[in-house]
């Protein structure tokens, strides 16, 4: 069995921007993403979804290095000042390449 | 006697506060606002039909205007006064602009309980006095500019679940009328005040999570958060007795005029305008306001109403 290498891109950040973020993956040529809803604590306070201002939710998605690179750089260039997000990169292995 | 309702935020902002592990699951409380949205908005449009809408627009329009001066007057007291920077200053006055849903039904609860009446079509002046003061508090922050992305701004504002929920709640008590609604009536009316208990028992948890950041930003927005909503009232009470409405519909529009949102806001405000600090406005509507009004405001509105029905008397 072939093995491809692809990135897996998460973003944990707050609900309020999530149609946003959905538009802006969707035209950066992310083929995919699955969204989750979360809670969890940073440099921001506590965010524990108890309601609607404090929901948090985690956004992955997995894509080729190069898009995974333009996503989260366009993030970090207009949501880091002011939102609460991370983001983070690993490598993973896909078994068919041509979904990524 | 001190209503139940009121008890169960009394509960849930105590259990807060002593960091007791009670939530409500985030489903449940959505599920609860959504009841409570649908409910006030049935209710008003039944009473819309029974009306000619014109004869409405005097109102409409005069709520209007008082969401968007009480957003200009809050602003340049924040800004001056109160020293927050021009984003800041501009997100809170919106929040003071526009309404609370919860504080509206509180006080809904409160007049059915002393069996004063009042004109049921308050819903619709309800979702009116949502809008204003977002667009008002979006030209504060940014000014006029071009890159101001209106049409999702518009799409944020007017397809929220408030907005959404109340307007069809309206829509569908309207179409349906009394007798078309009594159907469903055990869910949305009699079901009302024990709904309204949970929905104030989870507010009076989120409240008491407010706590933290009121104690680091101080006591002007403690002050601005009393203040604020008592002008508020007296403007709403003025309003309300040139307009002609009776003593229980004017507490309800100096409730309206005091209350201040923390649903519709907050997420307009994130969106359009993300360099404010969500933490400040929250914690001035949440942490004082909105218990400040529940507790004690209604009453006094009420009181208000009645003085200002007697004094104009004569």
């Amino acid at each position: 069995m072939q093995r491809h290498i692809r990135k897996l891109l998460t973003v944990v950040t707050e609900a309020a921007l999530e149609a946003t973020l959905v538009r802006d993956i969707d035209r950066l040529h992310a083929h995919g993403y699955t969204i989750t809803d979360a809670r969890g604590k940073g440099s921001r306070g506590t965010r524990n979804a108890g309601w609607e201002a404090s929901g948090n939710i985690r956004i992955e998605v997995v894509c080729d290095a190069a898009t995974a690179g333009e996503i989260a750089a366009y993030l970090q260039e207009h949501y880091y000042d002011n939102y609460a997000m991370i983001l983070f990169m690993s490598d993973i292995e896909v078994l068919r390449p041509e979904k990524f | 006697m001190i209503d139940p309702i009121i008890l169960f935020f009394l509960l849930g902002a105590v259990a807060g506060l002593l960091r007791s592990e009670l939530r409500l699951p985030a489903a449940i409380y959505e599920f609860v606002s959504i009841v409570l949205l649908l409910a006030i908005g049935l209710k008003g449009g039944v009473e819309l039909a029974k009306q000619p809408f014109a004869s409405l627009l005097p109102q409409m329009l005069t709520v209007v205007a008082m969401g968007f001066g009480l957003t200009l007057l809050a602003f340049p007291v924040l800004r001056y006064l109160g020293r927050f920077k021009r984003a800041d200053a501009a997100s809170i006055a919106a929040h003071y602009g526009s309404v609370s849903v919860g504080t509206y039904a509180v006080a809904v609860a409160y007049l059915g309980s002393q069996q004063i009446s009042f004109e049921e079509h308050m819903p619709l002046l309800l979702v009116l006095l949502e809008v204003p003061a977002i667009l008002v508090g979006i030209v504060l922050a940014r000014g006029l500019s071009r890159q101001t992305r209106w049409k999702s701004i518009a799409h944020e504002v007017f397809l929220g679940k408030g907005i959404v929920l109340l307007l069809g709640g309206l829509l569908i008590g309207w179409v349906a009328g009394p007798d078309g609604l009594s159907s469903i009536e055990p869910l949305f009316v009699d079901l009302f005040k024990g709904i309204l208990a949970l929905f104030l028992l989870e507010m009076g948890l989120i409240m008491a999570t407010q706590m933290g950041s009121l104690r680091r930003h101080g006591p002007f927005l403690v002050v601005f958060g009393i203040v604020m909503p008592l002008f508020s009232a007296l403007v709403g009470t003025w309003l309300g007795w040139s307009l002609g409405l009776s003593i229980g519909g004017t507490t309800i529009l100096a409730t309206l005029a005091a209350s201040a949102s923390y649903i519709a806001v907050p997420a307009a405000m994130r969106i359009s305008v993300p360099e404010a600090n969500p933490t400040l406005s929250l914690a001035g509507a949440l942490g004082i306001t909105f218990p400040f009004n529940v507790l004690l405001g209604i009453p006094l509105y009420h009181a208000l109403a009645v003085w200002a029905h007697t004094f104009a008397k004569g």
